[in-house]
């Protein structure tokens, strides 16, 4: 942007937050009735650039404390910061303008078109109308809409994913240093949803937004979240930290009971291979000496090679007692069993792979395709019981 | 006395400067009592909507408005303004008001909470927010609430016949084939009202397609 500053993600910080209701509020337009939840003296810090998910039951007040933020509601008392500076003293208008707000039912305007909806911002902010059109078609290319397609629809004219993704595209049209997400894929089906939280996972790889984010899903929470806030009716703080914080080590009760008891296969979903320390397991290649193979294969705990080619991708295991005691190595020898995954892959996606195949170990490559090392049951079992205390990665160190 | 043809055509032929005349006269007596009576009740129903505490009374008021007799209305007015456009134009706003106001009201209404809700939230000034989002889309009822109001102005602005040549409109030939038992007079009177009513009906349907081009994408979207 040329005379927009560069935008950095900036630090939300709640203090002492409290909102109290007196009375049932009734707001224009007669379908929301429902009335919003207290908030009871929140206090939690969002680092710049991080997604903090604020989940709970219905009424515990986390769409209240988004709401805070952008100043729809105001707090009883206690203070919301940004970057330092209470957003009760910022002109309120212009405080709107610098956050990205996204809604479930996305609220994209009827009468204007996907560009005209996406450029909303930048035109309050006088932007003239070559800009606008540039950054609206910038945005619909970022959310994976064809500009040539969309740009001159109408909202009625999309599907609930593709709304979804024009809303968030015009939330970030004047690249706000902060987004509120209100249950931002709760409408669309969980394909979908799927798809769009994946897709918004890696914009924000780039993007690197400060956003909060609510939901009443704790799946939801889990995967996008790098911090998440789990709040209770009356709008209590229950537990803040990262989701494998919480999956491990529940503060109370209710967040236990919240997570659901298959948080330890939830935990799954949220680590990736990368985080366990790989088994070195003997390599070899086609046309090396037998007896120098088998020798080494004894000498490993699982009596097995991994051949490899020359590139060192595999080719699959040579048991100890196939090896032919003279000669050389054949790759028609070895068995291709284990699943190969990378260190992306989450452990709830391999062990998937590794009980599909009926093994116990599959084999983590690179994005070459070389071979980096072994995972296996056991490692995920030690990083899961490391996780119980509190200490989740770094754990080295072989006893196998 | 001779017996006349039910429509005196020729008559007609050798009178077509009045027709026009009063052709515009009436939709003069039309047009700007709609108008008027539409800002007057787009103020009050922005005013409802801020306040909803306004909207009870202000029914209440247009309401006993349209149940004065126009006759009556007329008939105390002439003192006042004499036989000027003015005697008939207050009359025949104050009788638009109550349809306006409620369908500018309900206009409001329609406006989604959702879409409310995320102009809000991205900065809209309340003035933004009711020129560049409330209004558009309020458009389809308030045009409906036009549409009636007009028709019900045509029908009303014959009684304005009383103001006689300078603003009379289509209700002199009404009053004067009454008054002369003339029936060519009667009929052209009100076949010309009810052509008038129709067409202004006709016009606003094609204004309103015309201002909400997204309304007809959705049509042909689930054509």
């Amino acid at each position: 942007m040329a005379d927009q500053p560069a935008h950095r993600a900036a630090v939300v910080e709640f203090e002492h937050v409290t909102k109290r209701y007196d009375a049932p509020v009734k707001r224009r337009g007669g379908t929301s009735t429902k009335t919003p939840g207290a908030v009871n003296d929140l206090s939690l810090k969002v680092p710049a650039g991080k997604i903090c998910v604020l989940v709970g039951p219905s009424g515990c007040g986390k769409t209240t404390s988004l709401k805070m933020v952008n100043r729809i509601i105001e707090p009883t008392s206690g203070r919301i910061l940004i970057d330092g500076v209470d957003a009760a003293t910022r002109d309120i208008t212009e405080l709107r303008r610098s956050i990205g707000y996204v809604i479930q039912q996305v609220g994209l305007f009827p009468h204007q078109t996907i560009a005209d909806n996406v450029a909303t911002v930048p035109r309050l902010l006088g932007w003239n109308a070559d800009r606008l059109r540039a950054r609206a078609d910038e945005l619909l290319a970022l959310v994976g809409l064809e500009p040539g397609t969309y740009r001159d629809r109408f909202p009625s004219q999309l599907s609930g994913g593709e709304r979804q993704r024009v809303g968030v595209a015009r939330a970030l049209a004047a690249d706000p240093p902060i987004m509120l997400m209100d249950e931002p894929f709760g409408a669309v089906d969980p394909i979908v949803r799927d798809r769009l939280q994946n897709e918004f996972l890696r914009l924000q790889e780039e993007l690197a937004k400060t956003i909060l984010f609510v939901t009443h899903d704790i799946d939801e929470a889990i995967k996008m979240g790098d911090l998440v806030a789990v709040l209770q009716v009356g709008g209590v703080l229950a537990q803040f930290g990262t989701p494998a914080e919480i999956l491990s080590n529940p503060a109370s009760e209710f967040v236990a009971r919240f997570v659901g008891d298959d948080r330890g296969l939830k935990r799954l979903a949220l680590d990736r291979v990368g985080d366990l320390e790989l088994v070195q397991v003997p390599l070899a290649r086609p046309g090396d000496d037998a007896a120098d193979a088998r020798r080494r294969a004894h000498a490993d705990p699982f009596r097995y090679l991994l051949l490899v080619d020359d590139a060192n991708r595999p080719l699959g295991w040579v048991d100890e007692e196939d090896i032919p005691a003279s000669g050389t190595l054949d790759e028609a020898l070895a068995n291709p069993v284990s699943p190969i995954v990378n260190r992306r892959t989450t452990l709830k996606d391999a062990l998937s792979m590794m009980l599909d195949a009926d093994v116990q170990a599959a084999i983590v490559v690179d994005r070459t395709g070389a071979c980096q090392g072994v995972m296996t049951v056991d490692r995920v079992a030690r990083l899961m019981r490391e996780g119980e205390h509190g200490r989740m990665y770094g754990v080295f160190g072989d006893e196998d | 006395m001779e017996d006349k043809p039910l429509v005196d055509w020729a008559w007609i032929g050798d009178h077509l400067d009045d027709v026009v005349v009063r052709l515009f006269q009436h939709l003069q007596l039309t047009a700007i009592p709609v108008a008027l009576g539409f800002v007057i009740s787009l103020g009050l129903a922005i005013w409802a909507i801020r306040r909803p505490i306004v909207y009870g009374p202000t029914t209440a008021i247009t309401g006993l408005l349209y149940t004065i007799p126009s006759i009556a209305a007329f008939a105390f007015l002439r003192p006042i303004f004499g036989l000027s456009l003015l005697t008939a134009i207050i009359p025949l706003t104050t009788y638009t008001l109550l349809i306006l106001f409620r369908s500018n009201v309900s206009g409001f209404q329609s406006v989604p909470a959702d879409v409310l809700e995320a102009a809000e939230g991205m900065g809209y000034t309340r003035r933004e927010r009711l020129r560049r989002v409330e209004l558009p889309l309020a458009i389809p009822l308030m045009i409906t609430g036009i549409r009636l109001a007009s028709v019900t102005t045509v029908g009303l602005a014959t009684v304005a016949a009383i103001l006689g040549d300078s603003f009379g409109g289509l209700g002199q030939f009404i009053t004067e084939g009454l008054q002369t038992f003339f029936p060519t007079k009667i009929y052209l009177g009100a076949v010309l009202s009810v052509a008038l009513a129709f067409s202004l009906d006709i016009l606003f349907v094609r204004i309103e397609l015309w201002a909400t081009p997204w309304a007809r994408a959705r049509a042909e979207q689930t054509a």
